[in-house]
C-alpha cells in the first residue's frame, strides 16, 4: 500500500508503522505514524467527538 | 493560555436576531438556504473560549495543505427539536459528515476546532476541544458525535 509521506509516495513495506489510541469522556482518537530510519514521515489522526458545548436556556417566569 | 470548550456567548444573542441559519428550510433570512459554516483549527497555545465572537487567524494553525479559515462543514441535516417534558426540550444540530483536512502538515500542536458562520461575517458559533495533535503529510479527521438530544454538536436546552 502506498503511503503519502514527506518524501513522496512510499510503499508501506519500507516504513515502520506505529499506532495509538486515546479513549476518554471527550473523544475517541486513533493515530497512525510511519517512520523511515528514525524520521517521522507521516502522521494522521482521527478524532471522534463524544461531547459538545451545552447551553441551557431559561425563560423568565411571569407574575 | 488554553482553549476552552464552550458555546460562544455572542452566538446565543445572535440566535434571538435570526443571524444564523442552519436550516435549508428556514425562511427567517432573506435567502431561504442554510448559511455556510466552516471549521478552523487552532493551536493549543491559543485562547478560544465563550468570549470568542468571530473567526480570527490569530492562533490558527498553519502549514502545508491547510487553508486559513479551515474547511466548509457539511450540514445536510436540518436542525430539529424534541420535547423532554411539558416544560422542557432540546433543539440540536450536527454536521452530517466528518470534517476532514486532507494531506496537511501541521507540526505545531493543535487542540481546538472553531465552528463559525462564514455567510454572516464569520461570526463564531462554538469552540470544540480535543487532545493535542500534530499531523505530518497526513489527514486529520474530526468525526461528529451522534445527532441526538444528548450528544449533538450544538444543543440548546430548557430544563
Amino acid at each position: 500500500m502506498l503511503i503519502t509521506t514527506t518524501k513522496g509516495e512510499m510503499d508501506d513495506s519500507l516504513l515502520e508503522k506505529k499506532e495509538g489510541s486515546v479513549d476518554n469522556d471527550v473523544e475517541n482518537t486513533t493515530w497512525t505514524e510511519y517512520w523511515l530510519d528514525g524520521e517521522l514521515v507521516h502522521r494522521s489522526a482521527h478524532v471522534t467527538l463524544k461531547t459538545s458545548p451545552f447551553t441551557d436556556l431559561v425563560g423568565a417566569t411571569l407574575g | 493560555m488554553a482553549n476552552t470548550q464552550s458555546m460562544c456567548t455572542s452566538f446565543l444573542g445572535e440566535l434571538l436576531s435570526a443571524t444564523h441559519n442552519f436550516s435549508s428550510a428556514n425562511p427567517a433570512q432573506t435567502a431561504s438556504t442554510a448559511n455556510t459554516f466552516k471549521a478552523a483549527l487552532y493551536l493549543a497555545s491559543a485562547t478560544l473560549n465563550a468570549s470568542t465572537t468571530a473567526y480570527s487567524a490569530t492562533g490558527e494553525v498553519s502549514g502545508t495543505g491547510y487553508t486559513a479559515g479551515g474547511v466548509t462543514v457539511t450540514g445536510a441535516t436540518n436542525p430539529t427539536s424534541t420535547n423532554a417534558s411539558t416544560t422542557a426540550g432540546v433543539g440540536y444540530w450536527t454536521p452530517s459528515a466528518s470534517i476532514v483536512y486532507t494531506t496537511v502538515t501541521l507540526t505545531t500542536a493543535f487542540d481546538t476546532m472553531l465552528l463559525y458562520n462564514s455567510t454572516q461575517s464569520n461570526k463564531a458559533v462554538s469552540v470544540h476541544t480535543f487532545g493535542s495533535q500534530t499531523i505530518t503529510a497526513g489527514t486529520f479527521t474530526l468525526t461528529m458525535p451522534t445527532n441526538s438530544t444528548t450528544a449533538a454538536l450544538i444543543r440548546l436546552s430548557t430544563t
